[in-house]
């Protein structure tokens, strides 16, 4: 196997960590408002994701930081090109990142539901955007044979990718309701699984319909490997929803962190070799071998990702088995 | 020409800004360790709530330094795509092992750090805080090196239009990365230990906990002494260095037009870039050539003659960065620099007679004395960076070639009102909070949560 296709999978593997990490987190945001009554309840929801959300972030800085390394080209083609669509998902990160300790830091009513309104609205802008741009990727966008995006933020919006947006919204509001079952108890816990149960409903037809937009308007469905992932992934989605109303939220958290795990997996199968299909020329399209980096960089980069990602993840599964207890408004300390 | 424009103002806010919040996020993290430390050791309680106290103020001024980090490293795609592609090769890969090797350990210790209270063993609590520091400090050297090599670009060659790596090492060993990580680390340093210093200063002077901000001046003291030290003397080695490797660079920071053998150094000048001269300066004769080869005589390139090399090895244009504005941030940083080692023995000295209390003036002084690093650490980087134009890389590319050619100026000047105007209210923010738990001081608990499930919030606040 040469190195350009290890680092496609090392970068699909960063975007799955980061889509089921940083997905319960924008879940998790999204519910914030609605599911905390109060005060203590909304930190009690907070502090569920409080020592991880900045560690699961850290994900996407290293995706960013690895398409960059190994891929210059896609790199330069896909942040230039989405420019506006990556302001606003960065918009969110910023307030996002922010509202989580300056909400705290101060006792008036007003300023912490404002930043809680700024974590939901961050979270809500960045898991509807990665959606619409991962679509994207697969649907093809106006690149030229210069690798140069010559459309607009609007030729970024189509049914299907918007049905990405809506599906990568919902999955991941899902994913947060979810977690929150496993990580809350008591009134909170069934507060979070009643939603949980209405947002699974809601995801169920907008897969669907993503799962036909795929079909019309992608070539997601000529390879069998890929198909066959993108249908588990939406199988696992009606199995999590299962699980969920027969009372199995352990299994229904895992069922839905398949889903996101295959969802992502199928879309960068389907886009193998590409990386970002040209809509005005299939010879256009940037691929693994065009967009990439010299052998020599690529291997010295899989020196470095072979060596610091087994560590990383092994401290950052540590954090979590740390922070393995369910949150209680006994002991909120932080 | 207007994007290219754009491009740089949004390049230049978004970088200063960022690194308002860094160079704090650099020195605390270890005052917070050291103080951390203490208090396991010795098991003293004022450590503890000095470890809160500055830790609280440390996150707050982290979240800042995270959230514009972002931006940072998805601004080269967004903006510069022309430069992301020509060295993307290189430049790629210490961005993405920041990322892997330090990013990850700083924010996941953090989190750790944060609400591991009661729930470590307590050294290893202590660690979480080290591993903090340690992962922010690596993160600077990571970036340095990706930014050492657009000032001296070693380890690569042109091919296919692009430069590729061919040494790896030679990319981390580029030797001006030994200048300029200590120099911002060490800034760093002394930023964090002035305002530590500053407010426990403050505090002093209204006699508010005094013993708890006595120890607190005196980590902070004994941090900063040791940091402004080393930080003039690096600087001083790094611009010797640059007078060889960046020539063009520091004849612009010395508004120093003519070849000359002994330079003169101008103290002041007023300088007259179109005509090419000084129309007026106090200069100190031989100086310059003493500063750049520790002799009183020597060679030291003029601008002109710069220029006219430059021409001769890249062909037609001009190659002389803003001179007026490089000579003077040079000067505010050494101004400011100079200002911070005096500020250190005077309080040295207050400190050491006992008589640091009785002195209002010089606890004054030294709270007002809290930006001087701040103006120190921008102005440098203007230096590092305006000094290094026309070039993006030094030598490979030039700036107007960097820039993306795919992004509208109405687009940048969209992001760029957007993250101006975002950034700026967030400052205020941020003022406010530090302000707020700065006066309040460190007798409440940092974050006061109120047990209880009432249900009214309005119950939950007095």
């Amino acid at each position: 196997m040469d190195l350009n296709i290890l680092w496609f999978i090392l970068v699909t593997v960063l975007f799955i960590g980061f889509f089921f990490l940083e997905g319960f987190d924008y879940g998790v945001g999204i519910l914030l408002p609605f599911l905390g009554k109060n005060d203590t309840e909304r930190r009690v929801v907070i502090n569920t994701i409080g020592p991880v959300w900045d560690g699961n972030e850290v994900w996407l800085i290293t995706a960013g930081g690895a398409s960059f390394a190994a891929f210059p080209n896609w790199y330069a083609t896909l942040f230039s090109g989405f420019y506006l669509a990556l302001f606003l998902i960065l918009l969110g990160l910023i307030v996002r990142g922010v509202a989580f300790e300056f909400r705290s830091s101060d006792r008036n009513p007003a300023w912490r539901n404002l930043w809680d309104w700024m974590i939901f609205g961050g979270s809500f802008v960045s898991a509807l955007l990665w959606g619409v741009a991962v679509t994207n990727l697969l649907q093809g966008v106006p690149i030229d044979a210069n690798m140069q995006y010559v459309g607009t933020f609007f030729d970024l919006l189509s049914p299907y990718t918007l049905a990405g947006g809506l599906t990568t919204l919902l999955v991941f509001t899902l994913h947060g309701a979810l977690f929150l079952t496993l990580k809350t108890e008591g009134e909170m816990e069934e507060r979070a699984r009643a939603i949980a149960g209405k947002t699974g409903a809601l995801a169920i037809p907008v897969v669907l319909l993503l799962a036909i937009l795929t079909y019309t308007r992608t070539d997601l469905f000529s390879k069998t490997g890929a198909a066959v992932v993108f249908l588990a992934s939406a199988a696992f989605l009606v199995l999590a929803w299962l699980l969920l109303r027969a009372g199995k939220n352990g299994w229904a958290f895992i069922a839905n962190s398949l889903t996101i795990v295959l969802f992502t997996v199928s879309m960068f199968w389907a886009l193998f070799p590409r990386l970002m299909v040209s809509s005005l020329s299939p010879e256009w399209s940037l691929t693994i071998y065009n967009a990439s980096s010299s052998p020599y960089t690529l291997k010295v980069m899989t020196v470095v990702a072979l060596t610091m990602v087994p560590i990383v993840l092994l401290y950052q599964a540590w954090t979590y088995w740390v922070f393995r207890h369910r949150v209680t408004a006994k002991e909120l300390h932080y | 020409m207007t994007e290219l424009l754009l491009a740089r103002w949004q390049f230049g806010i978004t970088s200063v800004y960022h690194f308002l919040f860094v160079p704090l996020t650099l020195g605390l993290s270890v005052l917070v360790a050291i103080m951390h430390t203490i208090y396991v050791r010795t098991g003293n309680e004022t450590y503890k709530k000095m470890t809160k106290f500055w830790g609280k103020l440390f996150l707050i001024n982290f979240a800042m330094g995270v959230v514009t980090g972002i931006v940072q490293e998805f601004h080269f795609g967004m903006n510069w795509s022309e430069y992301s592609r020509f060295v993307g090769d290189i430049f790629g890969a210490p961005l993405a092992i920041e990322a892997l090797l330090a990013f990850f350990l700083e924010s996941t210790f953090l989190g750790i750090w944060i609400f591991g209270w009661d729930k470590l063993p307590k050294k290893l609590h202590a660690l979480s805080i080290w591993m903090v520091a340690v992962g922010s400090n690596l993160s600077a050297l990571w970036i340095l090196i990706a930014n050492s090599f657009m000032q001296q670009p070693v380890g690569y060659a042109i091919r296919n239009g692009r430069a590729e790596m061919t040494d790896f090492f030679a990319l981390i060993t580029n030797p001006h990365v030994f200048y300029q990580f200590p120099h911002t680390v060490l800034g760093g340093y002394v930023t964090a230990a002035f305002f530590v210093i500053g407010i426990s200063a403050y505090h002093l002077l209204r006699k508010n906990h005094p013993d708890f901000f006595r120890r607190s001046f005196k980590i902070g003291l004994v941090f900063g002494l040791v940091s402004i030290i080393l930080v003039t003397a690096v600087g001083h080695f790094q611009a010797q260095y640059l007078v060889k490797a960046q020539p063009m660079k520091m004849a612009a920071a010395e508004a120093h037009w003519e070849t000359a053998d002994p330079a003169a150094f101008a103290v002041v000048a007023a300088v007259d870039e179109k005509n090419q001269t000084n129309t007026f300066e106090i200069a100190i004769p031989r100086m310059l050539s003493f500063l750049s080869y520790n002799s009183f005589s020597g060679e030291v390139k003029g601008l002109k003659d710069l220029q006219a090399e430059a021409e001769a090895k890249y062909g037609p244009g001009n190659y002389i960065p803003p001179v007026t504005s490089v000579f003077w941030s040079f000067r505010i940083m050494v101004a400011a620099g100079a200002w911070l080692v005096l500020m250190a023995f005077v309080s040295l000295y207050l400190w050491k007679s006992g008589q640091l209390e009785a002195k209002p003036l010089a606890l004054k002084a030294l709270f007002w004395s809290i930006p001087v690093p701040y103006i120190a650490n921008s102005t440098g980087w203007y230096l590092a960076e305006v000094g290094r134009q026309p070039w993006m890389v030094y030598g490979l590319q030039k700036v107007e070639s960097a820039v993306s050619p795919s992004v509208s100026t109405g687009e940048i000047l969209t992001t760029l009102i957007g993250f101006t105007l975002v950034y700026g209210i967030l400052a205020v923010l941020d003022l406010y909070l530090l302000v707020k738990f700065i006066k309040q001081g460190p007798e409440e608990t940092p974050v006061s949560i109120d047990l209880g499930t009432s249900g009214k919030e309005v119950s939950l606040w007095t």
